[in-house]
C-alpha cells in the first residue's frame, strides 16, 4: 500500500491507470462477446429445439408430424416465420373449431413459444420471414401513396375504411382497426387463409410501408362529420334512418293521433 | 246555386239540419257533427288548462332558447375540438353542438304546436260539405263559346293547309333530341358500333402487365403461388393523358393471380396462363363493378356489389349471383426478360352485357 502511495503523483501514472483501464475493459468484453456469440448459436439451437417440441405438440396432428400437411391442414414447409407469428400471436391458431375461417382470439401462446415455432417453422424451408423493425418504420412512408395502394390492392375485401366484410360462404376480410402494424406487414406478405399473397417483389417494402401508414391514419383520425356508424357507409346509415329515424316518426305519429283525457 | 238540388246527399242518414245551423254560424265555422263528443280534463278543470298552457308555452321557449345555443355554439367551440360520447365514441364538438340545438329548436316547435292542438284547441268533431267535383253547367257553355270564338277568329278551321303543316312541325321538332342521344357514347376511328368498342381494349400482343397506381412491370417470378396483383396494360398512363378520361382504365383494369398448375381444372383457351398465372379482367360481368375480392384457397373471385362469384381455378365461370356471364380470360406469357406480357386483347367483351352481345363474339 505504501508503493502504491508513493507513486501515485509519478508523471507516468496517468498513462499506466488509462492503460490498465482500457486492458481490462476490451479484454472483459472480448470475453463476453465470445461468451455471447456462442450462447446466440446455441440458443438458436435450443430455441428450434423448443419450437419443434410446441410444434409436435400443438399443431402437428393438423399440420403433420414434419409440418408436411395432412388433410386438415396445409403444409408449413416454407410459409416462413412471418406466417406462424401472424397466425398464433393473432390467436388464429391454433384452431378452436374447423370452420370457414379461423377467428381471431386471445393468444394461446407467449412471444418466446412463438418466437421459438417460427424458429422451427423457418428451419425447415426459407419464407418469409417475421418483418424487422426497419420494416416496421412507416413514419417516413407517404401515406397520400399508401391510400391509393389501400384503394387499388385492399378496400374491395377490407372496405374503404378498413372495416372488414363479407366473403363467399361465411368466409370475411377481418376489420384492420383491430390489426397491428406487425400483423398487417405479415399478413400481405404470407396471405392467411383465403387473403391473397400480397409478395415483396410487386408490393416492395416501401408500399407496405405507406399501405401501414394509410391505415394508421384511418385508425386515428376520428369522426367530425357525427356518428360514424362504424364507417360501413351508406348501407349501415341508411339502415339506421329507416330504422331510428322512422320508428321516431311513427312515434310521432302515435303521439299526434292518441286520444286526449 | 241554381241546380242545388243535386248537390243536396240523397241518403236519408245525413243531418237534416246541417243547412240551417250553417246559416247559424258564423263564416268559419262548421256545423257539429252528430257524434259521441267526449270532454279532457283542459274543457273541465281549469288547473290542468293552466298547466297544459305552460307546457306548450314552455316547449316554444325552449325552441327559442336552442336557437340561442345554437349561435352560442358556433361562436364558442372551435372547428377541430372533438367531444367524446357514450356508444357513439369521439365526434366533432361543433356538429354535435349545432345538430342537436337547430333539430331540438325544430322539434319543439312541432311538439308545441301538437300539445296545444290536442290539449287546448276545440277538438269538437265538425262537419265540412265539399263542393260538386262537377263544373257548372254556365262555366262549361262559357268555355265552349270561348273555344268556338276562337276557331272562327283564327281560321283555324278556315285554311286548312295552315294546321297541317303547323302539326307535322310540332311534331319534328322532338326529334334532334332524339338523334342526339345517339352521341351517348363517343366514336373512336375505326369503330362504328359499341360492340366494337367494348370489344376493343388497350391490350394487344406483347403488352407488358403493369402493377396498378405504381405502373411496374411484373416478372412471373416475382408472383408467390396464393398471390394477387392488380395490373393495367404498360400503355395506360400514356393513353389516359391523352384521353383526358378513365374509359380505357375502366376497359382493361385486369386482376393477375397465381395457383399451381395441377389446380386448374380448365380454362377460357388453350395454354393461357403463364405456369399457373391467370389473368382475368376486373370488371363484373353483371353491372361492371371493378372485382379483385380473390380467395386463395378456393379461387373464388366475389363481386361486393351483387355477390356474383366466379370460379377462376374453371375458366372464371359464374358459381353464384346475377352474372350471366364469365370473366373474360386475357391471355399472357412472358417476354425476354421474363415480364408478364399479354398475348392478345380479351377474346371476349369486358365488362356488363348488352344487347348486341351475342353476335359480337362466339
Amino acid at each position: 500500500m505504501k508503493t502504491l502511495a508513493t507513486h501515485r503523483r509519478h508523471p507516468a501514472a496517468v498513462i499506466v491507470a488509462i492503460l490498465v483501464g482500457l486492458l481490462v475493459t476490451g479484454g472483459l468484453y472480448t470475453v463476453v462477446n465470445s461468451a455471447t456469440q456462442a450462447r446466440s448459436a446455441e440458443q438458436d439451437a435450443t430455441q428450434i429445439l423448443n419450437g419443434k417440441k410446441l410444434f409436435l405438440e400443438g399443431c402437428s396432428s393438423c399440420h403433420g408430424i414434419a409440418a408436411q400437411g395432412t388433410q386438415n391442414g396445409p403444409t408449413l414447409i416454407g410459409v416462413g416465420s412471418a406466417a406462424v407469428h401472424f397466425q398464433v400471436s393473432t390467436g388464429r391458431m391454433p384452431l378452436a373449431n374447423p370452420g370457414a375461417q379461423a377467428p381471431q382470439k386471445p393468444r394461446e401462446y407467449s412471444e418466446t413459444d412463438i418466437a421459438a415455432m417460427a424458429a422451427y417453422v423457418a428451419s425447415l424451408a426459407p419464407g418469409p420471414a417475421i418483418p424487422t423493425a426497419a420494416d416496421l418504420d412507416y413514419s417516413d412512408a407517404d401515406v397520400a401513396e399508401g391510400g391509393e395502394l389501400f384503394r387499388a390492392n385492399c378496400s374491395q375485401c377490407h372496405q374503404a375504411a378498413g372495416r372488414g366484410g363479407a366473403l363467399s360462404n361465411g368466409k370475411y376480410a377481418p376489420n384492420l382497426m383491430e390489426a397491428t402494424p406487425q400483423e398487417i406487414y405479415e399478413a400481405m406478405l404470407t396471405g392467411p387463409q383465403n387473403m391473397p399473397v400480397f409478395g415483396d417483389s410487386t408490393l416492395p417494402r416501401e408500399d407496405k410501408q405507406a399501405i401501414i401508414a394509410y391505415v394508421e391514419t384511418l385508425r386515428a383520425s376520428d369522426d367530425p362529420g357525427g356518428w360514424a356508424l362504424g364507417r360501413f357507409g351508406p348501407v349501415t346509415e341508411g339502415l339506421f334512418m329507416w330504422i331510428g329515424a322512422l320508428l321516431l316518426v311513427v312515434a310521432c305519429a302515435i303521439w299526434i293521433g292518441a286520444k286526449v283525457r | 246555386m241554381s241546380d242545388s238540388k243535386d248537390l243536396t246527399p240523397a241518403s236519408s242518414g245525413a243531418p237534416a239540419t246541417t243547412s240551417d245551423t250553417q246559416q247559424a254560424l258564423r263564416p268559419g265555422a262548421w256545423p257539429r257533427a252528430e257524434v259521441e263528443h267526449h270532454l279532457r280534463r283542459t274543457d273541465t278543470d281549469p288547473r290542468a288548462q293552466k298547466r297544459a298552457v305552460r307546457q306548450v308555452s314552455t316547449m316554444f321557449l325552449l325552441s327559442a332558447l336552442m336557437v340561442v345555443l345554437f349561435i352560442v355554439a358556433f361562436i364558442a367551440i372551435p372547428r377541430d375540438a372533438v367531444i367524446t360520447l357514450p356508444y357513439i365514441g369521439a365526434i366533432g364538438a361543433l356538429n354535435a353542438a349545432m345538430g342537436v340545438t337547430f333539430g331540438l329548436a325544430i322539434f319543439l316547435i312541432g311538439a308545441g304546436a301538437v300539445h296545444w292542438a290536442k290539449k287546448l284547441m276545440s277538438d269538437v268533431e265538425v262537419v265540412q260539405e265539399r263542393h260538386e267535383m262537377k263544373t257548372d253547367a254556365d262555366d262549361t257553355a262559357v268555355a265552349a263559346d270561348i273555344y268556338e270564338v276562337g276557331k272562327e277568329t283564327s281560321g283555324f278551321a278556315k285554311y286548312p293547309v295552315i294546321r297541317r303543316t303547323m302539326l307535322l312541325a310540332m311534331a319534328l321538332v322532338p326529334i334532334p333530341f332524339i338523334v342526339s342521344l345517339r352521341d351517348l357514347w363517343l366514336t373512336p376511328p375505326g369503330v362504328t358500333t359499341p360492340s366494337e368498342e367494348l370489344l376493343v381494349t388497350l391490350w394487344k400482343p406483347g403488352m407488358r402487365l403493369v402493377t396498378d397506381i405504381t405502373y411496374q412491370p411484373v416478372r412471373a417470378d416475382d408472383i408467390p403461388v396464393g398471390g394477387l396483383v392488380n395490373v393495367v396494360p404498360a400503355d395506360l398512363p400514356l393513353v389516359e393523358e391523352e384521353e383526358h378520361n378513365l374509359n380505357a382504365r375502366a376497359k382493361a383494369a385486369a386482376i393477375v393471380v397465381r395457383m399451381t398448375p395441377d389446380e386448374i381444372q380448365s380454362q377460357q383457351g388453350e395454354g393461357w396462363d403463364y405456369e399457373g398465372i391467370l389473368a382475368f379482367s376486373k370488371i363484373c360481368t353483371h353491372v361492371g363493378c371493378p372485382i379483385s375480392l380473390y380467395q386463395q384457397r378456393t379461387h373464388e373471385l366475389l363481386c361486393p356489389c351483387h355477390q356474383s362469384t366466379f370460379n377462376l381455378a374453371d375458366s372464371a365461370n359464374v358459381v353464384f349471383g346475377p352474372a350471366a356471364r364469365r370473366m373474360p380470360q386475357l391471355p399472357i406469357t412472358v417476354d425476354d426478360e421474363g415480364y408478364l406480357v399479354a398475348v392478345s386483347d380479351f377474346k371476349e367483351p369486358v365488362g356488363p352485357s348488352f344487347w348486341e352481345l351475342k353476335e359480337s363474339y362466339s
